[in-house]
């Protein structure tokens, strides 16, 4: 039977009722008394010479406050990058400097280059206009490929060139490689590009800087995942503010999807501002901004190669990768394609010898970093449609292939670095064929034949590593930050609780699911349990919330100070009841001393701890609050395996997904229906990467999906009622809840099933197409279908597509 | 934006009159002009809305069976009320965008902007309508004239159109993914002296009469007699498709309307 509360109760989510009726509290509905507005002058040029930045007609107009330009900025620190990645010669990456505010360059579309702080945002918008600003265009860097070639223009001039690493993991496995490859009975190898991504959150970014001149506090309300991530690089490496004179709020957020990690100029901006002008300052970006400013996710090209041996059997894989790192290195644009990416190039599967190379290019286009899966969904992508063509290749089942290589025995050291401690990646495969029903599947594609349609049958596996990390690993592999996370647990005197958490939420729902946690360990009402996040003034320093890592990384550290709670209150209890500490029981909300029927309640011993009459003072303190940090011992490694089943439209190339399967292993599910929502947002954004979204630049670094008129993101009607299971549970053996993280597993597992499925449905018409790069737009299909030239003439807008790839 | 003054008469006269301001500008449903205006790529010292003028609305059947639709008659309304009438014009309105466009989008508004991938300009190039303005009426088949371009005067309003009802129509539409505009759209209407086919969408000319289409449909009227045949033009070519896509797609779109009715 369902439980109706505690862990594994499928609880509605409190926040809801705020976000659901309209009275949440978004960044934008903070409004200060004498708040200014900042509207950025943002570059329409990609790559160009900052020769002039004329304000003085602008400085005059009405309601101008002031006016910033990079001049102003020639003393503060840049944006830092917070992870360092060391190249395969063991040398550091090259690291360009990120201005606040465009200084003797334009490097983008959408860089800022001046902003306006007026009465209003109307004024700052006119002022911002009439700004005479000269750029001396210099050729754009968009192509990949081309920008590390000799004599390529570069983005950076003090850099010696435009690659940013050139990464090799592991190194020692290289020649190992190679002579795998030489002896293998069949090489399947596969060109593909990862397509780049905008992230797209309801909510976009906002920025509100005040300052206090009595006491020289500085406070910034941004749309961020990580406020304390933040308020560290913001305040030590751009303004020099030291972080007890800096605060940092993230209130209600909607959505982040990665894109609120980072640390971006409009926040600086923002803070220096309101001290500067002695006012607060508000930004709150357009769609049309964010676009061209908030980070891309994705954009990798790649060439991957497996090796098998005459039984089938993967004895290596090798990959070629560049990794588009857009003008600037955002916050964490270094570890996607790296240690998010390289490090999950096993997979599923027991491949002895891996080697994987990654180029990280600068080009003229906006930053691009961390996106839902950042690095896994690459990985994956490539993963499990080459091991998808090996099958059809080999003549042998995608099913049976892939359970003939799956890795059973755990824990399994990876040949990239990383231990996986459980999983059973046959279970959720069994699960998945019961789910999908791949026993009707030619019933239903006789069905679709008779109305003239193809159906096809798509499946991958895939596995993440979540729950960001080890402290001491991240730092060897060049994180600049430690990724522990904390809680501070509050009793108060009545019994409720505060916990405030490290971890944000941005849609989540950990409000409801964290409190899960703490009601299941006192054997109380969720109700008496408030989760707060978001404010560096009232949590413990945290790293916040991205890479699947709340419950596992920040749920831990909440049950690690609520056994540090329950322990102090049975202590408290033990005096109460004048029994041994030893023999108290904590059941239900209540104490008891074990084999009587004495006991004491909750709420009881709380008020104790905080009206200590009848008190162990002499050895015990009052009150009842406690803080855990907790640094987790490895990461987490969710599994599983997805089925896609599409009709395509032989005539028009239109692809329609009748039924989406997902069985996940996420260990142990504190609220199913949370876990379900974040499997169901997971899968939309992954469907809609593999046949709808796609940010293109043309040769000039200009930007042309620029507006939901191109940006195509998916909508209800293009998304069918999904099957989704998380049954299948192996608890991760490492952290005190036995979870692993769900948020990004949707969007990391259901790319390559939907882009398998269309090929399948392809070959059952006779055409026997290798591979069809994301999205797989109903042109693309079209072209594909009828190859050869018409292919070639067809997909002009492919070749439009993939400008920036190469 | 940019601010403007903004007049709202009641009388296709005093809206004729309030045009006559230095860079006035007519506000219909606002489905283009005012996302325009919030990019700030119009700057109109004053809007005059035509949303109150109560004899640019409706539907009405007229004495030569026409079907006569307001210039300031909103999708949803032709969706409703036309259905009687005229289905397949009511099932092109009732696919316009989503609920929110189409309860403040007009059929005017449409017709007067001309996008090349509008839906209505298909329906009304099909139907042989008349576009009616405050000076004159215009053959649809003289209105239209490329790419954001009609035969309107500066001023001009369109404040009715002639639907001739066709012996059987229908409208076939692929939608680009982003816009939800068509990516190529065909209007097939079948009159008992001859086929019309109006495809949307897919010419760089805007909304075009396919004509090899109509003779082959006019000698037979099926789907068959198409096989094979794609319009051709100078067609657009951009992300969500090619030239040679958009050229195969009118042939797709055309013969499926054409068998939806055959």
């Amino acid at each position: 039977m369902p439980k109706d509360g505690g862990i594994g109760a499928s609880s509605k989510r409190r926040e809801d009722v705020r976000f659901l009726t309209g009275v949440g509290n978004y960044t934008d509905d903070i409004n200060i008394r004498g708040q200014a507005y900042v509207h950025f002058l943002r570059s329409d040029i990609a790559h160009g010479t900052l020769t002039s930045v004329d304000v003085d007609a602008a400085a005059g107009m009405a309601g101008v406050v002031r006016i910033f330009t990079g001049a102003d900025f020639e003393g503060v620190g840049g944006i830092p990058c917070g992870w360092q990645v060391t190249d395969k010669h063991g040398e550091p990456m090259q690291e360009p400097a990120h201005p606040i505010l465009a200084q003797g360059k334009v490097r983008h579309v959408g860089e800022p280059i001046a902003a306006v702080v007026a009465e209003s945002p109307e004024q700052a918008r006119d002022a911002a206009e009439a700004i005479v600003v000269d750029i001396a265009e210099l050729p754009a860097v968009v192509n990949m490929k081309d920008a590390v070639k000799d004599g390529a223009t570069k983005v950076h001039d003090d850099l010696t060139s435009n690659l940013c690493y050139d990464w090799g993991f592991v190194e020692e496995n290289k020649d190992a490689v190679t002579k795998a490859f030489e002896d293998a009975a069949h090489v399947t190898s596969l060109e593909l590009v990862n397509n780049r991504l905008v992230a797209n959150p309801m909510e976009p970014r906002v920025a509100v800087g005040d300052y206090a001149r009595g006491t020289d506090n500085s406070t910034l309300y941004t749309t961020s995942q990580n406020p304390h991530v933040i308020r560290l690089l913001m305040g030590a490496f751009v303004l020099g503010i030291p972080e007890h004179k800096l605060r940092v709020v993230a209130p209600d957020v909607g959505g982040g999807f990665g894109t609120k990690i980072f640390h971006y100029q409009e926040e600086a901006f923002c803070t220096f501002a309101a001290k500067a002008c002695n006012r607060p300052v508000k930004w709150t970006s357009s769609r049309a901004e964010a676009f061209m400013s908030d980070a891309h996710g994705r954009d990798h090209v790649t060439k991957i190669e497996l090796a098998l041996d005459g039984d089938n059997n993967f004895t290596a894989l090798r990959t070629d990768t560049y990794a588009n790192m857009g003008a600037y290195l955002s916050t964490f644009a270094p570890s996607v394609p790296t240690w998010l990416h390289g490090t999950l190039m096993a997979g599923n599967y027991k491949t002895p010898l891996i080697y994987v190379n990654v180029k990280a290019v600068f080009t003229n286009t906006v930053p691009v970093d961390a996106y839902r899966g950042a690095g896994r969904p690459e990985a994956t992508f490539q993963l499990e449609r080459l091991v998808d063509k090996a099958a059809h290749e080999l003549g042998v089942d995608p099913i049976a292939l892939r359970r003939q290589n799956f890795i059973t025995e755990f824990p399994y050291a990876t040949p990239v670095a990383v231990e996986y401690d459980t999983g059973d990646y046959n279970a959720t495969m069994d699960k998945l064929e019961e789910m999908a029903d791949r026993a009707g599947f030619d019933a239903r594609r006789k069905e679709s034949e008779a109305n003239g349609k193809l159906r096809g049958f798509g499946v991958n596996a895939y596995i993440e590593a979540c729950g960001i990390a080890p402290s001491n690993l991240v730092g060897q592999l060049g994180a600049r930050a430690g990724l522990y996370e904390s809680a501070t647990v509050r009793v108060n005197a009545t019994g409720g609780l505060v916990v405030m958490t490290g971890s944000h939420s941005h849609g989540q729902g950990h409000e409801t699911s964290f409190a899960q946690v703490v009601a299941e360990m006192i054997g109380i009402d969720e109700n008496m349990i408030e989760i707060v996040h978001g404010d560096t003034a009232n949590t413990p320093m945290g790293m916040g919330t991205y890479g699947s890592r709340s419950i596992a990384v920040g749920g831990s550290a909440m049950v690690r100070a609520t056994e540090k709670i329950i322990a102090k209150a049975k202590k408290i209890a033990s005096h109460l009841l004048e029994a041994s500490e030893g023999d108290i029981e904590l059941k239900d909300g209540a104490f008891s001393v074990a084999g009587t029927d004495k006991s004491v309640a909750w709420g009881d011993v709380t008020l104790a701890a905080y009206v200590p009459h009848n008190y162990p003072l002499e050895d015990l303190e009052p009150g009842l609050e406690e803080t855990a940090f907790y640094d987790p011992a490895n990461f987490t490694y969710p599994a599983g395996a997805y089925a896609c089943e599409v009709e395509v439209d032989p005539d028009t190339g239109e692809v329609t997904i009748e039924r989406f399967a997902a069985a996940d292993d996420f260990g142990n599910v504190i609220n199913p229906m949370i876990v379900s929502g974040q499997v169901h947002g997971g899968l939309a954004q992954g469907i809609g990467q593999a046949l709808m979204e796609s940010c293109v630049y043309d040769d000039d670094g200009q930007l042309l999906s620029a507006s939901y008129m191109d940006y195509a993101m998916p909508r209800s009607s293009d998304l069918p009622m999904y099957q989704v299971d998380h049954s299948c549970q192996t608890p991760c053996t490492h952290n005190p809840l036995g979870v692993k993280g769900c948020g990004e597993a949707g969007a990391i597992g259901s790319p390559p099933s939907v882009v398998n499925a269309v090929l399948d449905a392809l070959r059952s018409g006779g055409h026997d197409v290798a591979h069809i790069d994301m999205p797989v737009s109903p042109n693309r299909v079209w072209a594909a279908m009828h190859g050869g030239d018409a292919a070639k003439k067809a997909v002009g807008v492919v070749a439009a597509n993939a400008k920036h790839n190469g | 934006m940019y601010n403007f003054d903004i007049e709202k008469p009641t009388t296709v006269a005093d809206a004729v009159q309030a045009l006559g301001a230095d860079e006035a500008q007519p506000l219909s449903g606002g489905q283009t002009l005012i996302p325009t205006l919030k990019a700030r790529l119009a700057a109109p010292s004053k809007l005059v809305s035509l949303a109150g003028i109560d004899e640019m609305k409706g539907i009405c059947m007229d004495d030569e069976g026409r079907l006569c639709i307001g210039g300031a008659t909103t999708h949803a309304t032709v969706m409703r009320e036309a259905e009687a009438h005229y289905p397949a014009l009511a099932s092109l309105a009732a696919r316009i965008g989503d609920p929110a466009v189409r309860n403040r989008g007009t059929i005017g508004g449409s017709l007067a902007n001309n996008d090349p991938s509008a839906c209505y300009p298909a329906g009304a190039l099909a139907s042989g309508a008349t576009i009616v303005t405050n000076t004159r009426e215009i053959a649809a088949d003289d209105y239209f004239q490329g790419m954001f371009t009609t035969a309107l005067e500066e001023g001009e309003l369109v404040t009715e159109v002639k639907f001739p009802v066709p012996q059987a129509a229908h409208y076939e539409k692929m939608i680009q993914p982003a816009s939800r505009f068509p990516l190529v759209a065909a209007f097939v209407a079948k009159f008992s002296d001859g086929v019309r086919v109006a495809i949307t969408g897919a010419s760089n000319d805007g909304v075009f009469r396919w004509t090899q289409a109509e003779e082959a449909l006019s000698n037979t009227f099926s789907a068959e007699a198409l096989e094979g045949m794609q319009a051709d033009g100078d067609m657009i070519a951009d992300l969500h498709g090619s030239a040679e896509y958009r050229a195969h797609l009118t042939g797709v779109m055309t013969r499926r309307a054409v068998a939806a009715i055959a």
